[in-house]
């Protein structure tokens, strides 16, 4: 018996590197500190009654803000422990099979537990006072799409200490994530994990797409629209195109592992190509529908900061636009090697280079957005200025790697890696950093620290082109991606120092930022205007943070930058001094519900089941899932009405100093 | 322009780092490798890419550098400090003639450069033959495990890690893989092509000069892939020659029970087979097809392998490998214990 629970341990638990058991102790002891801390201060009941169970997007996109930069240190350790490895020939730092999983979590966590939910947390927190609206359309719905992206990123980050990671690549190619070459349980980790945080990505991009062909404040039409609720629809869109290709590229991987099927199998007449296929059908897509929020927070903040409109809106718009659509038609750059023939690679080369056209048009905007301005450098604007040259240099990068012949000697080689990272860094990461210290005054009341927030962003600009600017000259002496180690007759030994030397930059740079949010919530000055920056969108005509049901009175929109226009009106004496006491109504709002944790937590139970093939564990989760959704069918309490005086005292309290 | 206590600390120690950077790199770049693969060709293919690789720079470059500039001179220019005497006009927000040349300029260029690639990509596609007086020799290849075996049918030779071709003379590259799919790339003779199991790709590459090239696989395959390294010697056509009766006369045979071993996952030495069993790379390539080599480990029934694809291949004379191919086909079901792989 004892044995056999040993037996069964040794497999569970991975076991045998001592990386990995310092990282069991410190988890260990963390859990035990946030399980200690929070029942000494008795806030396990402010936890579930605030946050755990909350449907109101400002509290959802906080937790999902707060769970993205935990994910960013986990793939940041990751990145920090390959360049490690990289740092010079020969090192035996990490094993090649724990280098393979290094990679491969590292490319899952960053793209799908760090990037989607730090833009699902920002569409959260801004959409909805942008439209000058009480909340998103579904707000059960986006409570449930936090919690199953959180359990699906937990079940994922569980491979860790349980069972093993995978280790096939941040895609998983098959027939290498196949059961023939990859039996363990790590590859069941990969597909379950991305599964259920994939259904709450779907349901995000659904949810935002009608709250904003609904919800938008009266007279907002959608040439009226601000740009960054512009770039979230463009973005909310393709979710919803390309997430079921991702959901049933996976469902198919899992039925051939489980199931003994044969759909990418090398045997039984499946093909691996099939899957390369679907994979970049949903994971080109997934790049742009990263980026393009990115693209409109820069739009947001080059017009604030140079104190100007936004250039060129109606190109920024159809520019927008037509890479969403075009994005769909540019996957199989991703393979030009496969031997599709030259009419394919011709086909797909020129629709690549087709993406460069809107986006060179978005770049010039803002820069004439800035001509004739008056910019000010607040951290969201040095951000801003940050990216603009970065993504120029990676873009052109990427214009080289869409010539298909060309590709043939970029392509898997660290030229690649330079270019996306160049792109996913400079564009995604800085732009969402940007987002981040734009609104944060709006989340939670006070700016940021700005001095060590300086400090973080020239780390990281120095530390981003020390690492990835010698990893361009590393592809083109032949350096392909993936390697766990390379001899010292290769050369590439001082480029990588100098690459590992960035990497180590960027690790400081991301401790001054913890840094500073740590201080700043120290030392926080309140804002009492609502309106820290000066700006021209409706989220700021509130109170920071807003009030629970956001705007007291609903708005009425009559250009594209209200707030900006109503202020210079009110310079300009066109409106009264003192406006007239606004009329209240009592405010229909949507109740708590603990559904969407127990029911994510039912998935995670499902999903880990299946990762062990335990049938009964699955089945046991799936029913607890069903479960739920008939709960939520007969539950009809699920909304209530703020009255007016409470609406009153509210606003009285919050507005009273102004 | 910031007067913030602490600024000037800031300001030194970016400097320092910003510095210390470049003198890093500045030193890495002078001990380093020299060898910037993609941009030496030793072959007409490499050329014909590092050519198009300059062409797509520099037409890019037209667009990228004044734009880094302006960036730099728009930012400089309109910050906002006490008594700057630039333009401010806040409502100068559309210009339909400005949009018109930046929706023009990127068009045009990506118009110049979507031809240049069109061009290009009839011209190198892998699969046709490069015009040359000689004929080209055939080399076929497999990425296994964590290995590369590259086989002469016209010679009747195998080698491991290691391919030896004549200069000057086209070679056909036919490649397929037994085991997850790899890429097989020699960066001095042209661009990488997939290996994948179950399939047949071809890749026409020249060398024009003698030396020895960096090869490796280029896509991931597993736990030992960075040992996935093989180097391409590029010799005189007499030279050549002299190899292969070298190879011939001193080097074992490969028999089936020599290639089952290599299968075993692991890495391996440089190798050389004076023979290897006739027909392999087609029994490969129809490994996973009804009757193919993996026919009779996945499922109950044993079928032997269609005899079409062997007579077809005898037909084009390889008949001094006969016999071993036979032997070959029995040795397909036992399990290979001995093995030629080292860790």
């Amino acid at each position: 018996m004892l044995e056999k629970i040993k037996d069964f341990a040794s497999d569970f638990f991975v076991t045998g590197d001592p990386l990995i058991y310092g990282a069991d102790v410190s988890i260990g002891l963390a859990m035990i500190a946030i399980v200690v801390g929070l029942t000494y201060f008795k806030k396990w009941g402010w936890l579930w009654r605030n946050y755990l169970t909350t449907v109101d997007h400002k509290k959802i996109g906080i937790m999902y803000i707060l769970a993205s930069i935990l994910m960013l240190f986990r793939g940041g350790v990751d990145a920090i422990m390959m360049r490690t490895q990289l740092a010079f020939p020969n090192l035996e730092f990490l094993h090649p099979e724990h280098y393979n999983q290094v990679f491969t979590t590292h490319g899952v966590v960053m793209i799908l537990f760090m990037a989607m939910p730090f833009m699902f947390g920002l569409f959260n927190i801004v959409v909805p006072l942008q439209l000058g609206a009480r909340d998103v359309a579904y707000p059960f719905l986006n409570a449930l799409s936090f919690w199953l992206f959180f359990l699906g990123a937990m079940l994922f980050n569980l491979s860790f200490v349980i069972g093993g990671s995978p280790d096939a690549g941040w895609l998983s190619y098959p027939p290498l994530s196949e059961l023939q070459f990859n039996p363990g349980p790590g590859q069941n980790f990969y597909i379950w994990g991305i599964q259920i945080s994939g259904i709450g990505s779907l349901a995000t991009g659904i949810n935002f797409i009608v709250t904003i062909i609904k919800m938008r404040a009266p007279g907002m039409t959608f040439m009226k629209m601000p740009m960054f609720t512009w770039s979230v629809f463009a973005t909310c869109v393709i979710i919803i195109f390309a997430f079921p290709i991702l959901t049933v590229t996976l469902a198919l991987l899992f039925i051939d592992r489980f199931a003994g099927a044969h759909f990418f199998t090398l045997d039984g007449g499946g093909n691996p190509m099939m899957y390369i296929n679907l994979i970049w059908m949903w994971g080109h897509p997934e790049v742009y529908i990263v980026i393009l929020p990115a693209f409109g927070i820069f739009s947001e903040i080059v017009s604030v900061f140079s104190r100007k409109k936004l250039f060129g809106y109606t190109s920024m718009v159809f520019a927008m636009l037509i890479i969403a659509f075009v994005s769909f038609f540019t996957w199989a750059h991703h393979f030009f090697t496969m031997g599709s023939g030259a009419d394919v690679n011709a086909f797909f080369a020129l629709s690549t280079m087709l993406i460069a056209i809107p986006t060179g048009v978005k770049i010039f905007n803002w820069l004439f957005t800035m001509y004739r301005g008056r910019i000010r450098f607040d951290l969201p604007m040095l951000w801003t200025i940050g990216f603009i040259p970065c993504f120029i240099i990676g873009g052109m990068t990427g214009v080289l790697l869409s010539v298909a012949p060309a590709d043939f000697q970029y392509h898997n080689s660290y030229f690649l890696i330079a270019h996306f990272h160049q792109v996913l860094i400079g564009g995604v990461v800085f732009g969402y950093f940007a987002g981040m210290y734009y609104w944060w005054p709006k989340m939670f009341g006070f700016k940021l620290n700005e001095t060590l927030g300086r400090w973080a962003f020239w780390f990281w600009n120095i530390g981003f082109y020390v690492c990835f600017m010698p990893q361009y000259l590393l592809g083109l002496m032949g350096m392909t991606r993936r390697i766990s180690t390379f001899d010292w007759d290769t050369g590439w030994g001082p480029l990588n120092v100098v690459s590992t030397m960035g990497a180590y930059l960027m690790g400081v740079a991301f401790l001054f930022q913890v840094l500073q949010i740590a201080y700043s919530i120290k030392h926080r000055e309140v804002d009492t205007t609502g309106d820290i920056w000066d700006a021209h969108t409706l989220e700021w005509s509130i109170p920071s943070p807003a009030p629970e049901y956001n705007f007291a009175v609903v708005p009425v929109v009559d250009s594209r930058d209200p707030l900006w226009v109503e202020k210079q009106r009110r310079a300009a004496g066109k409106l009264p001094k003192n406006p007239p006491k606004p009329v209240y109504a009592p405010i229909h709002m949507p109740k708590n519900s603990s559904i969407p944790i127990i029911m994510s937590t039912f998935f995670f139970i499902a999903g880990f089941g299946f990762v062990f093939l335990w049938t009964w564990m699955a089945v046991l989760g799936l029913i607890g899932v069903a479960g739920c959704m008939i709960a939520r069918s007969f539950q009809y309490d699920t909304d209530y009405y703020i009255p007016v005086e409470e609406i009153e005292k509210t606003e009285a309290s919050i507005r009273g100093t102004v | 322009m910031n007067k913030k206590p602490g600024s000037r600390l800031m300001m030194w120690v970016m400097i320092i780092v910003s510095v210390l950077s470049l003198a890093l790199t500045v030193w890495a770049l002078y001990a380093g490798s020299h060898n910037y693969f993609v941009l030496d060709p030793k072959g007409p293919i490499a050329a014909g890419q590092r050519d198009l690789i300059v062409i797509s720079t520099i037409l890019t470059a037209i667009v990228i550098v004044p734009v880094t500039i302006l960036t730099f001179v728009i930012v400089w220019r309109y910050r906002d400090k006490p008594g700057r005497k630039a333009k401010y006009d806040p409502d100068f927000n559309h210009s339909t003639k400005l949009e018109t040349i930046w929706w023009g300029i990127p068009i045009i260029v990506i118009a110049v450069l979507g031809i240049v690639t069109v061009r290009y990509t009839y011209a190198l596609e892998p699969s046709v033959a490069i015009q040359s007086q000689k004929q080209p020799i055939t080399i076929q290849v497999a990425s296994m495990d964590w290995k590369w075996l590259f086989m002469y049918p016209e010679e009747g030779i195998a080698s491991v890690n290691s391919i030896t071709i004549p200069e000057d003379t086209p070679v056909r590259f036919e490649l397929t893989s037994d085991a997850p799919m790899n890429s097989f790339w020699v960066p001095e003779l042209g661009g990488q092509i997939y290996t994948m199991s179950g399939m047949a790709m071809t890749l026409y590459l020249q060398a024009d000069h003698q030396g020895t090239f960096f090869g490796s696989g280029a896509n991931f395959s597993g736990e030992h892939f960075a040992q996935m390294r093989f180097d391409v010697n590029a010799v005189s056509d007499e030279q050549y020659q002299t190899w292969v009766n070298k190879v011939k006369t001193e080097s074992k045979p490969m028999s089936m029970e020599t290639y089952q071993s290599l299968t075993v996952p692991g890495t391996a030495d440089k190798q050389t087979f004076s023979a290897f069993p006739e027909g392999l790379f087609q029994q490969l390539v129809t490994k996973y097809l009804p009757g193919g080599l993996a026919g009779g480990k996945d499922r109950a029934t044993h079928t032997t392998p269609s005899t079409q694809i062997n007579e077809k291949e005898s037909e084009e004379g390889q008949s001094d490998m006969g016999t071993n191919e036979h032997d070959g086909m029995e040795m397909n079901d036992q399990e290979s214990t001995d093995t030629n792989t080292s860790n």
